[in-house]
């Protein structure tokens, strides 16, 4: 009997757990075998070469600095894409008067800010190349050239350039928080709010008081989310920076220096020890972010 | 043995007729990755088949899909081919996917006989090298030409493509076009304006001056977001300066070849125009819209390769008059004489040596070398290439032919870089340092260090194979 039941959850799990161990767990595996080797994508039997690669890698002044970046975006990319959905999303739905409703228009909003999460990433790339443009024909220097200003390097000048980025990543991301922080605020007892009210507290008070609080989970799942893909940002720095992470490695992110040292540079044995030390700060921050933002769920 | 029922017999037909093809799928790499490959199984060789290449295996080719499209190597060059060897089988692909198509093939043991390994995405050819996946071309240049049975192919083309294929002093990757990199104008506006073609470095900053006082159009730009087609220049002029010795050093890696006076007078040089006289925003632009800047009258000269004529032609007004010239002189104490251009073979294709047929890739070469192969080769991609007399008696478009005119000024006075190719990661520093240079924000020396600093990291790193010419 209980024989039979294991043989047939057994069953039921072989496929989907050896398609993981053979597509997930065994790449993984390799991709650390390979770091210690000096394996160059083309040779049948790679040299091990032991920690040399990871002591190279500490004095690489470029993957620091993308180091850099990535964490700097683990910071800011969060706070920046969850303060703009949240405050979105409350407008969008308990920002009307009385607190009770959406404000004006907001179900045509609601369709508008998630319009970016539909583009691909290359073509979000491709179009903020023609918006940052630093000629005449660039959307935003366009204006301040006819104006008789300098004309901003948005992506061509190193001090500018990263800012452009985080910009980028935030106008895409928002969108799709704010539905998910809309679904969030729709499922919490409208009573709540206008109990709220009739206490005399007002749209901020709603805000801090009532709906943040309600939705701490789907924040923590957001934050979560994007500190994730904050340490995995790749295409919009590849496609849409020259040098593709420059000028002069002033966007370079981890993984576009894991792209290039491995399909550029053919150093695949360095290239995964860099997937190595990616592959650690994920895991370290996903259960950083999980112990940290544990907290007492609300039932109502 | 009992005796097999009409539904068995049936049934084992069926799945041996599935089994072979399956089995023979599976042996025919396991057999080039063992012994075959050290040997590879030679045809005889005749005064039709100089190379012995085996006709009854297949021709597998794969051109990259780029500029240059793959419809020349169809149409003129696998036309040519199966004219001569009916019986050879060739099967024709193309991707613009070089490396993430073809490297797994070559990991697997069986990589395709013939590549044009090229574009972005082309496979290392240093690390190819050093793995022994390359054919050794010497065969194909001792063979006798297509043309002409009586001259061997080494003597029909440039002499700087075989060395600047060659690998430690191995010929392994024959480069077929013909690249000549100069300053490129439009002459109808240099007419209309009554502007001349500047010989010395005065007169070129004098005519950059002319052009930004009129004010109409900028003096000069080039791909800001791509440096390479600036510090090409730069390293043409420190050649010009300093002589051929200075990129070779440079490319052997030699300590303080970048802190070299000739390659910092350069860098200086452009360092002062990139100060004055940029089109606005260059730093931000790319190729395809400095070049169409270029086009619309919006500035009056860029840096550029012999590719630019054919690249711009939907965008060109019919009038343009695509021209170019070499680089001023500097000094009167340069080491090379006016005329002196940087001109590159390039457009690489290799032979894989570890492939099934590997002499039919170099018998395919062998066509592509001849003069109906190269001269038709010209005429549909407009561009230079290896083989000597190519192209006689075609009508060159204007561009194409000031290139050609130019290269043949130049004779001797050709000069030539391969660590961009050797080393992707010092290119990539220098262009990124480059770039910072011109606008400013890097001085001379600074930039001189880190391109010295980068090419001493490359030269301790043993992971990288070293290459010296």
């Amino acid at each position: 009997m209980n024989h039979g039941r294991t043989r047939f959850v057994a069953g039921f799990l072989v496929i989907p757990v050896a398609l993981y161990v053979i597509y997930v767990i065994a790449p993984y595996a390799q991709a650390f075998y390979i770091a210690f080797t000096d394996w160059r994508g083309v040779n049948a039997s790679p040299r091990l070469v032991g920690l040399e690669n990871f002591q190279r890698l500490a004095a690489d002044n470029v993957f620091w600095k993308a180091i850099g970046h990535n964490l700097i975006l683990l910071v800011l990319m969060p706070i920046l894409t969850l303060g703009i959905a949240l405050f979105f999303a409350f407008l969008l739905n308990a920002g009307g008067r009385g607190g009770t409703g959406g404000i004006w228009g907001s179900k045509f909003y609601r369709v508008v800010f998630f319009f970016p999460q539909v583009l691909a990433v290359a073509v979000v790339a491709a179009l903020f190349q023609q918006v940052f443009r630093p000629d005449r024909s660039g959307m935003l220097n366009g204006p301040l050239i006819a104006l008789g200003f300098e004309p901003i390097g948005f992506l061509s000048s190193t001090g500018v350039a990263f800012w452009s980025i985080l910009a980028v990543l935030v106008w895409q991301a928002v969108g799709f928080y704010v539905v998910l922080f809309s679904a969030g605020i729709s499922s919490i007892p409208r009573d709540l709010f206008e109990a709220a009210a009739i206490d005399g507290a007002g749209g901020i008070q709603l805000f801090w008081r009532v709906t943040l609080p309600l939705l701490w989970d789907t924040i923590q799942v957001g934050w979560v989310y994007l500190g994730i893909a904050a340490l995995d940002v790749f295409a919009v720095v590849w496609v849409m920076t020259a040098e593709h992470g420059g000028p002069d490695h002033s966007t370079t992110v981890m993984a576009a220096e894991i792209y290039r040292t491995a399909f550029q540079y053919f150093k695949f044995g360095y290239a995964s020890a860099m997937g190595v030390v990616l592959f650690f700060f994920t895991i370290g921050f996903a259960t950083l972010a999980l112990r940290l933002s544990r907290r007492e769920r609300i039932e109502f | 043995m009992t005796q097999l029922s009409r539904r068995e017999l049936l049934r084992s037909a069926a799945l041996a007729g599935l089994a072979l093809p399956a089995l023979s799928a599976c042996a025919t790499p396991a057999g080039n990755g063992g012994a075959a490959s050290s040997a590879p199984a030679a045809g005889a060789t005749s005064a039709a088949n100089p190379l012995g290449f085996a006709e009854d295996k297949p021709l597998e080719i794969w051109i990259f899909d780029g500029g240059f499209g793959d419809g020349y190597a169809k149409d003129v060059h696998e036309r040519l081919l199966q004219a001569k060897h009916p019986k050879l089988e060739i099967k024709h692909n193309a991707t613009k996917e070089i490396a993430k198509t073809l490297q797994p093939r070559f990991a697997g043991g069986n990589p395709p006989e013939f590549i044009n390994n090229s574009g972005a995405n082309a496979m290392d050819f240093g690390a190819l090298v050093q793995d022994g996946q390359l054919a050794d071309l010497t065969p194909l240049y001792d063979a006798p030409s297509w043309d002409d049975p009586a001259v061997k192919v080494r003597d029909t083309i440039d002499p700087n493509a075989i060395e600047l294929g060659s690998y430690d002093g191995k010929p392994y990757v024959l480069n077929y076009a013909n690249t000549v990199w100069g300053i490129w104008y439009s002459q109808k506006l240099f007419e209309a304006e009554g502007w001349q073609v500047p010989k010395t470095w005065t007169d070129f900053l004098a005519l950059c001056e002319t052009i930004k006082k009129a004010g109409k159009i900028a003096p000069f730009t080039y791909a800001g977001k791509h440096p390479f087609y600036i510090y090409e220049t730069i390293l043409t002029l420190a050649a010009k300066i300093g002589g051929k010795d200075v990129l070779k050093n440079i490319d052997n890696l030699q300590d303080g070849a970048w802190k070299a006076e000739p390659v910092k007078q350069a860098a200086a040089a452009f360092a002062e125009l990139g100060s004055k006289y940029l089109l606005q925003g260059t730093a931000g632009l790319d190729h395809v819209q400095t070049q169409t800047a270029h086009n619309k009258g919006q500035v009056a000269m860029l840096p550029c390769g012999s590719w630019l004529e054919n690249e711009q032609k939907d965008s060109t007004p019919a009038d343009f008059g695509y021209a170019m010239f070499p680089l001023p002189d500097f000094g009167s104490s340069d080491a090379l004489p006016y005329g002196t251009l940087h001109a590159q073979p390039g457009e690489e294709y290799v032979v894989s040596a570890k492939s099934a047929n590997p002499n039919a890739g170099l018998e395919y070469m062998r066509a592509m070398l001849s003069k109906e192969g190269a001269g038709t080769f010209m005429e549909l991609v407009s561009t230079l290439t290896v083989v000597k007399g190519a192209g006689e008696g075609n009508t060159l478009k204007p561009g194409l032919k000031s290139a050609a005119a130019a290269l043949n000024a130049a004779g001797d006075n050709a000069v030539w870089f391969l660590f961009r190719k050797w080393y992707v990661e010092l290119h990539d520093e220098v262009a990124a340092a480059t770039g910072q240079l011109m606008a400013g924000k890097l001085t001379v020396d600074a930039w001189a260090d880190r391109a010295q600093r980068k090419a001493d990291a490359i030269k301790k790193d043993t992971s990288v194979k070293k290459f010296s010419r």
